[in-house]
């Protein structure tokens, strides 16, 4: 097997000076069961363009210095949601994360996202993520004969909700809740995002039963306002907003 | 890199392919099953935790304000205070009210913060109970203890 670590000098001298090309190295935390019970952090160090992505650098390290590096991507182009890791500390899809965005003469961290059961390298169990999206319903409500057409609705009616429907169930900013790091219990803010989707929606009729979903101890109500959410959504969804909205549509039912 | 080539070491050098080690778990996962994903009775409880908590700290904030301006800087500091001057001021039911308000509010303000720190951060079910249960012990403790020190103090107790 090659060494992953290439020679720094050798690598310099062989780049012409105008090369638009950089040594980066990227730190990845590595777990694999089947060899050892604690996670490690493994350096790479990659010669790459600083205009691509983190992604591209992951290929890089996979395709050409360590085959046995495991990470999720599907469309690799920030909407099928599935390569959301910590980079540098913080949650980010790996595939819009440009490298020169995130200091490249530092080592770059890379981390599977928190609070969900690591099972190999940078792949998470999603299960629970996915299991709390499912409790609060998400999908339309109706009562009655399917209509022949749309069901029409006004420019407003769909403004009301139109930020939550830009989630791509990523699970960065749930990843990203100190509260869901130390208790899974809690819905998140993925499961109340989708939740304010449809509760907003004047077309939906089951608002009432998802508000009492998450009336719950583990709902809306354990939210503490920290924002981390917010920073974390890729597609800048305002996830904290969206949660004290369902607050507020709470406190407004009730008194 | 072919999973039998890392050289195993220290406590890692028990697990294979066919004797995987322990996955790195999450605390508290979520399943089908989680209590309130179906079912059970749901309370407001929650809500009206939530609501006490800016009420109770609008309230607070103008209380223990004026409690520290009366005690510690107006007139003379905290150089006044004594005996006699709180026997002064819980002769006037005003006084009275004023502290044993303060009391309560202060009292379930702070226990209802603190259940929320036990409920984030205490992994254990079991851990989690007990801390609670100290937690309220302790509240009410203080808060009766409080009562009755405000409704049966006697000036002339020697």
């Amino acid at each position: 097997m090659a060494t992953p670590v290439m020679d720094k000098a050798e690598a310099e001298a062989a780049r012409p000076a105008d090369s638009p090309y950089i040594t980066a190295t990227f730190r990845i935390r590595r777990f694999n069961p089947e060899a050892a019970a604690e996670s490690y952090w493994e350096d790479f160090r990659v010669e790459i363009d600083p205009k691509e992505r983190v992604l591209d650098a992951l290929h890089k390290i996979k395709w050409d210095l360590d085959g046995t590096l495991t990470f999720r991507r599907s469309c690799a182009h920030g909407i099928c949601g599935s390569d959301a890791m910590r980079i540098n500390g913080r949650n980010r899809l790996a595939c819009k994360t440009l490298i020169k965005d995130i200091a490249p003469e530092k080592p770059i961290t890379v981390e599977p996202i928190k609070g969900l059961t690591v099972q190999k390298d940078l792949i998470v169990d999603m299960e629970p993520f996915f299991q709390a999206y499912r409790d609060v319903m998400p999908f339309l409500v109706t009562h009655g004969n399917e209509p022949t057409r749309e069901r029409l609705q006004s420019a407003e009616d769909r403004e009301r909700f139109d930020d939550t429907t830009k989630c791509i169930l990523c699970a960065a900013c749930t990843s990203s809740c100190p509260v869901f790091w130390n208790d899974g219990q809690y819905f998140g803010p993925a499961a109340i995002v989708n939740a304010h989707r449809f509760i907003f929606d004047s077309r939906d009729e089951a608002g009432e039963q998802r508000l009492e979903i998450l009336n719950d101890k583990d709902g809306v109500w354990r939210c503490r306002t920290t924002f981390n959410c917010t920073d974390a959504c890729p597609r800048g969804i305002e996830v904290t907003k969206a949660i004290q909205e369902v607050k507020r549509a709470l406190i407004t039912r009730r008194f | 890199m072919a999973t039998s080539d890392i050289e195993l070491t220290g406590s890692s050098a028990a697990y294979s392919p066919d004797n995987p080690a322990p996955l790195i778990e999450a605390p508290r996962a979520r399943t089908p099953r989680t209590a309130g994903s179906t079912g059970r009775s749901r309370t407001n409880f929650e809500l009206y935790g939530w609501v006490f908590m800016r009420l109770s700290g609008i309230v607070l904030a103008v209380l223990v304000v004026g409690h520290l301006l009366i005690q510690l800087v107006l007139d003379g500091g905290v150089s006044k205070v004594s005996f006699a001057f709180v026997a002064g001021r819980w002769a006037s039911p005003f006084w009275q009210g004023w502290d044993l308000l303060m009391l309560w509010l202060a009292m379930l303000h702070g226990a209802n913060g603190l259940r929320t720190v036990i409920n984030d951060y205490a992994e254990r079910d079991g851990t989690r109970f007990w801390l609670k249960m100290l937690l309220y012990a302790a509240t009410v403790f203080t808060v009766l203890l409080g009562t009755l020190v405000i409704f049966t103090f006697d000036p002339n107790i020697r």
